[in-house]
């Protein structure tokens, strides 16, 4: 099975389960949690059933289009599903026989893995879910997102696409992954690789990331005054990004790492409970026209 | 009496295995006491675990609690009866309150004094009717980390899929979120099903046929033979780790074990390379020849049966090979960098933004080290592998490697300072200045991988306090508290007899000097001492010296490390010895009333009154030229006490406090010069003696 058909089995599996088929979102993200399809609808208590693609950029991972395994820029297939359904690690299993992999044919765990994102105040409990001991899915029930306590929990399944497609497809090379017919992940993203791998540790100015980081949390801070969580929640994501080359780059030390972190903590948190006062405000109209829905 | 067996079963979602066992046996210990604490007698109780299950099946259950024989005692006679006999309104009311009548009544003495009472009896109650209080005992249950689902208010480790709880073949009604108990389990998650359960001591056997070991040492068991059969069909040894086994055998309800292979070449890398690849990522048991090299060979216990063995293998063959593939790209580059490249890039990598570069921190390591290794009289040749392990202490911290496997700092600096043609011992220092990693781990073999050990965390320590990062409560983020022990620990381990106050101030001119934090240096010097002073607390708390005795040795200044343990040790080992109490009561004496003295002053011995001042004082000039020796504290303590006579006299026949003014501060000196004596040793005010 090619990598866009996967995707469509998917969305399929997913959609017929109730969920919206949403877009990526459309600035740089180094994880499909961090999209506001996430990071946002996961507060508060209105119900949201999503399922997406989400092309994740992770600078460190870049390897110049080298390596077999590892890309600077690969793709995630996210469900959200809040509150989680009872049987969520059914609905799981089911999307992966979707895919054809039969479980008995195989070995498949759920191992323990709490799933943390210091830089988003956000943390987690679930399993990392292993298909013959490589890890295809992250699945977790989220318990903090931007430091507020979630009520009711959302669950969250991370597929990597690629891990899977080469698993799937039996490929030990991730650039030989066929995406569909005709095209591999080579033809598309290889030049994209190296050059955003060369940016990333040679060509990148850290003096002019670290202006960057300053003036988007000053721009954050700035947009969150007005009440507009939305433009000042894109400009978190800059800060998290630019961080994220910073750190790639060595440009900043374990110890000080903890301080960066806790900026975009800071500014994360902030979104998040402008974001649910926002909400509040309106009357939370998504669980209004649940129970609306339910009770005619 | 009628018995049935109790099956308690909790389905849960894949459980955390480090969780499994310690919960399983938590909720064994809860059932037991409860029916103790319920008077319902039981035969035997069985725990039993997998990764979604915790299970109880108590054999032999009463149908009922004990009936309760017992005396109830009610008001005293001459309450219970009125003046001329009859029974009071407070007799009458006791009995009726008990369930009996005022003919029920008798009299008994307790002290001396006779009350009424009545012979109550306490039918038990069916057992059935009791159980669903199980309920409790399951949401009572802690777990290490807890999780919130869906829109329950419940918290527990993993959501509640199912409740089977049976008392005989009745189900015990009870329900925890919205989960309601049957009589229904389920098998292996693919290869069983659903079953219904009508008779508890089924439960092993009847969940087996579903392919779930629910006994977790059959399991392990289970485990551990097709580990030996795997080990004899290839000639192979394969080291257990009982860690490993515990968590495989909490991640499989079926387990079964199979191996597979990888590429010789990787076999070129660091052998704890491909085991931290192996064990800490994959949970892989790492093979071994029967001469102890490692085999190109990895084994892995799948939770299923043996059916498509070879297809899983290759899963996993393909996984670990794509994780050594990247070990092998990393170590590569590696090999290719110059030592004094990764050098330079230090000092672009900011350590901290208050405290500088991480080439700024390996400069004053390095100065402290320079000191550190004259002040210990190290040899020439010493101090230069001090000085250059110290000068590459962090160079590998820029490698791949490191980047990738942070726990191997340190051990991929030695292996890599090895082969770019450092000395060996300048190798092992650059690895080992990172013990002690834990709380368990040892501290460094070589003297001076101890000596960059101290300085790299005394300057950490000291860099942190100076911009306030001070560890408070349960905020110690930068594990401040362990490194200081690891200091402690370390010059305990060397027996380095180094004032531990000038190791805290030596760090703290490098700091200050780099103009590091704006406190200043008495303000920083305090702060750190009572911080290291509360460790080495904890360190004798953990010897089980008496709290206050470690007062005592904590209560003047910390100077040698290794000499302050041992004097607490002393007296620890001497507190129950004869004359001990009386001993510290005279030098307790001599440091309460030295305290009177305003300053310090000679003593002069013509202002002597008595012969008992002249004696005390020349005991302090003898003693005090022992002590000057070097002498073991133990012998310093003897030498301490043997003053007592002399003290006691003094003090009978002198009177301190004098009305002659210069009798009285001559008196006062020689007391504050014996208790500056005394308190080198402890401030023996401390020390409780009754």
């Amino acid at each position: 099975m090619n990598i866009q058909n996967m995707i469509l089995t998917l969305q399929k599996h997913w959609s017929g389960h109730g969920c919206i088929l949403m877009q990526a979102y459309d600035v740089e993200k180094g994880a499909g949690t961090m999209s506001p399809y996430t990071f946002l609808r996961a507060i508060g208590p209105e119900p949201w059933n999503v399922a997406y693609v989400e092309p994740s950029r992770r600078p460190a991972d870049g390897r110049y289009g080298e390596n077999p395994n590892r890309l600077y820029q690969h793709h995630q297939f996210q469900v959200i599903m809040k509150p989680s359904p009872d049987n969520i690690q059914d609905l799981y299993l089911d999307s992966l026989k979707a895919l054809g992999i039969n479980p008995l044919e195989h070995d498949i765990r759920f191992v323990e893995d709490n799933w943390e994102n210091p830089s988003l105040g956000c943390a987690g409990l679930g399993w990392e879910v292993w298909l013959d001991g490589m890890e295809i899915t992250q699945f977790t029930y989220f318990q903090q997102v931007g430091g507020l306590e979630c009520k009711p929990v959302s669950v969250e399944i991370t597929y990597g696409i690629e891990r899977l497609a080469s698993y799937i497809q039996d490929k030990e090379d991730v650039f030989d992954l066929e995406w569909t017919d005709g095209f591999t992940v080579r033809d598309i993203f290889l030049q994209p690789e190296f050059e955003h791998s060369k940016y990333t540790f040679e060509t990148s100015d850290p003096e002019m990331l670290f202006n960057l980081f300053n003036i988007y949390e000053k721009e954050a801070h700035r947009q969150m005054d007005e009440g507009l969580v939305h433009p000042a929640y894109d400009y978190v994501l800059k800060c998290s990004h630019t961080f994220n080359l910073l750190d790639a780059r060595g440009a900043i030390s374990v110890t000080e790492r903890t301080g960066y972190i806790a900026r975009c903590r800071n500014l994360a948190r902030k979104v998040a409970k402008t974001f649910y006062e926002e909400r509040e405000k309106l009357g939370f109209p998504i669980l209004k026209a649940k129970e609306e829905g339910t009770h005619e | 009496m009628n018995k049935k067996d109790l099956l308690l079963e909790i389905g849960l979602e894949e459980m955390p295995a480090r969780f499994v066992t310690n919960s399983m046996n938590q909720l064994s210990d809860k059932v037991c006491s409860w029916l103790t604490e319920m008077k319902i007698s039981f035969e035997e109780i069985i725990a039993y675990s997998s990764p979604r299950r915790l299970a109880v099946l108590v054999k032999g259950v009463s149908t009922a609690q004990e009936d309760i024989n017992e005396e109830a005692k009610g008001p005293a006679k001459k309450i219970a009866l009125t003046e001329d006999g009859q029974w009071s309104k407070a007799a009458i009311g006791f009995s009726r309150g008990q369930g009996a009548s005022v003919e029920d009544i008798f009299f008994k003495e307790i002290n001396g004094v006779e009350y009424a009472h009545v012979n109550k009896f306490i039918k038990g109650q069916e057992t059935a009717v009791l159980l669903p209080e199980l309920q409790q005992i399951i949401t009572s249950l802690t777990f290490p980390k807890n999780m919130k689902w869906a829109d329950q208010d419940l918290r527990f480790v993993r959501p509640i899929k199912w409740l089977m709880a049976l008392f005989g073949n009745e189900v015990i009604p009870f329900a925890i979120t919205n989960v309601q108990t049957s009589n229904w389990t389920r098998g292996h998650r693919f290869l069983g099903e659903e079953i219904e359960l009508n008779h508890p001591a089924d439960y092993e056997k009847s969940l087996l046929a579903q392919y779930v070991i629910t006994n977790p040492q059959v399991r392990k068991d289970a485990i551990r033979s097709q580990l030996e059969k795997i080990e004899e069909e290839n000639g192979w040894v394969i080291p257990v780790d009982e860690d490993l086994l515990e968590e495989v055998n909490n991640l499989v309800e079926y387990p079964t074990a199979l191996y597979g292979q990888f590429e010789e070449e990787f076999l070129d890398l660091p052998e704890e390379v491909l085991i931290t690849s192996m064990k800490e990522h994959q949970r892989y048991f790492p093979v071994k020849s029967n001469d102890g090299k490692l085999l190109p060979y990895f084994v892995t216990v799948r939770n299923g049966g043996h059916e498509n063995l070879e297809k899983v293998a290759k899963g996993n063959e393909k996984v670990l090979r794509a994780r050594l593939a990247d070990a092998a790209f990393f170590y590569k580059e590696d090999q290719k960098t110059d030592i004094n490249v990764s050098l330079a890039k230090l000092k672009s990598i900011v350590y901290h933004e208050e405290i500088g570069t991480l080439a700024e921190k390996v400069d004053r390591v390095r100065e402290l080290v320079n000191k550190l290794s004259d002040e210990l009289s190290f040899s020439e040749e010493d101090k230069a592998v001090a000085d250059r392990a110290a000068e590459i202490s962090k160079f590998d911290l820029v490698t791949h490697m490191v980047y990738e496997f942070p726990e191997l700092q340190g051990f991929m600096g030695e292996k890599y300072a090895l082969q770019k043609g450092e000395k060996e011992a300048v190798a092992l220092a650059v690895n080992e200045h990172y013990m002690p990693r834990n709380a368990e781990d040892k501290t460094p073999s070589g003297i001076t991988g101890a000596v960059l050990a101290i300085a790299e965390k005394m300057d950490t320590i000291v860099s942190s306090f100076a911009i306030g990062i001070i560890p408070s409560g349960s905020q110690d983020p930068y594990a401040l508290r362990r490194q200081a022990t690891g200091i402690i620990q370390t010059l305990l381990a060397k027996n380095w007899n180094i004032k531990l106050e000038n190791l805290i101030a030596l760090a703290l001119d490098a700091v200050q000097n780099a103009k590091i934090g704006k406190k200043t240096k008495e303000e920083l010097l305090q702060e750190l001492i009572s911080f290291f002073k509360l460790r080495i607390k904890y360190l004798l708390q953990e010897k089980a010296v008496r709290y206050d005795l470690i007062d005592a040795v904590l209560g003047g200044e910390i100077g040698s490390v290794p000499s302050l343990v041992k004097r607490a040790e002393v007296l620890e080992s001497n507190k129950n010895a004869e004359g001990f109490k009386e001993s510290i009561e005279a030098l307790s004496r001599v440091i309460n009333i030295s305290s009177k003295a305003e300053e310090k002053g000679e003593v002069d011995s013509s202002l002597f009154e008595n012969e008992f001042e002249k004696a005390l004082f020349n005991k302090y000039l003898s003693v005090n030229e022992e002590l000057g020796k070097e002498v073991s504290e133990e012998a310093a303590f003897t030498l301490l006490i043997s003053m007592k006579p002399e003290i006691d006299q003094y003090f009978e026949h002198t009177m301190v406090m004098a009305d002659n003014q210069a009798i009285r501060t001559n008196r006062l000196n020689q007391m504050a010069l014996l208790a500056e004596l005394i308190m080198q040793f402890a401030n023996m005010n401390e020390i409780i003696v009754k």
